[in-house]
């Protein structure tokens, strides 16, 4: 069966034939900035007054952050699966598994060091 | 570039519809490869900072470095400018002509320029603080993560001025076209690295 159209969806929406109106992709950028401008404000605002605990802060920001990188992902690099860009995705997810396992390890054993030392 | 093109790329399936494969999907997803690596460095410098963060030998921490207003500033910028690439995009994509894509283009290299600005006066004003990159393993590591970005953005803005001459002298081209379709990528994918450094290097250390 035709399992590349099942997967494939449109080619890249950068550029080229494929289909979607221009008023219809305009729309997904203004979102992505409305979205993202708000994402960014909100955790900027937090820290400037300092409304909550440090380690709630934290949080807020880390939470902020993801969604925040999320919007980007999908409204401006059109990682909208299942119609555009499922290998794309998959390829960032791995990346992801990736840098969880070497980042985190990394700060996990640096950390566990750090306390042991002191 | 028919309609026949559906979006399969070689790197993840190499089945029966393997010839649907156009140059344009090849040569973007060869791209997102890279983009990936260089997130997997960024991330790996990333952990370097984290456990470097309380490493100030004596000297000047996040607090007494960091300035929210500039970081609010050059946030604002990267994400304007993203927003005007995705605008040069669309005009390129529905065809509204060179001076549309070159005019987005130039807007987009002027908030990059603006970013690239306040982040160098930032860097000077941490110098003048003592906070330079010998100062510490703190300063060390901060000078190694956000100016790796920073030298990002800077090739990113040498890449556009160079798209903007192609495009006047020999019009809107395949190879054009390509060119401006990976830098979209590039610049939304440092933009996407801009929320990592301003929520876990700048907010973090300021919360």
């Amino acid at each position: 069966m035709n399992d590349a159209h099942h997967f494939g969806g449109q080619p890249h929406a950068g550029g080229g034939s494929s289909g979607g109106s221009y008023r219809k992709d305009l729309h997904t950028y203004v979102w992505g900035l409305a979205l993202a401008v708000t994402l960014t404000v909100v955790p900027f605002v937090l820290v400037n007054w300092h409304v909550m605990t440090t380690a709630s802060l934290w949080i807020a920001i880390g939470l902020f952050a993801l969604i925040q990188a999320v919007v980007h992902f999908r409204c401006f690099l059109h990682v909208n699966p299942p119609h555009e860009h499922v290998d794309e995705m998959l390829l960032v997810l791995f990346t992801v598994i990736i840098v969880i396992m070497m980042s985190g390890g990394t700060v996990w054993i640096l950390g566990n060091l750090h306390t042991r030392m002191y | 570039m028919s309609g026949e093109t559906l979006g399969t790329n070689p790197g993840f399936r190499l089945r029966a519809n393997y010839h649907h494969i156009n140059r344009e999907d090849e040569v973007n997803f060869g791209f997102w490869v890279f983009l990936m690596s260089d997130a997997i460095i960024f991330g790996l410098v990333f952990a370097t900072y984290e456990t470097m963060t309380r490493a100030t030998a004596g000297g000047p921490g996040p607090k007494q470095l960091y300035d929210i207003g500039s970081v609010a500033i050059e946030t604002g910028a990267l994400l304007m400018s993203s927003f005007t690439y995705g605008l040069a995009s669309l005009a390129l994509k529905y065809n509204s002509g060179r001076r549309a894509v070159i005019g987005w283009l130039v807007v987009t290299l002027l908030f990059g320029l603006l970013f690239l600005g306040f982040e160098v006066h930032d860097f000077l004003t941490m110098f003048a603080k003592g906070g330079g990159p010998d100062r510490s393993g703190f300063t060390s590591a901060f000078f190694s993560l956000v100016p790796l970005h920073g030298l990002h953005v800077t090739s990113g803005c040498i890449w556009m001025v160079v798209l903007i001459v192609q495009m006047l002298r020999r019009g809107i081209d395949e190879d054009v076209k390509l060119g401006v379709q990976r830098l979209a990528l590039f610049w939304h994918f440092l933009d996407i690295v801009w929320i990592a450094i301003f929520s876990l290097v700048y907010l973090g250390g300021l919360a």
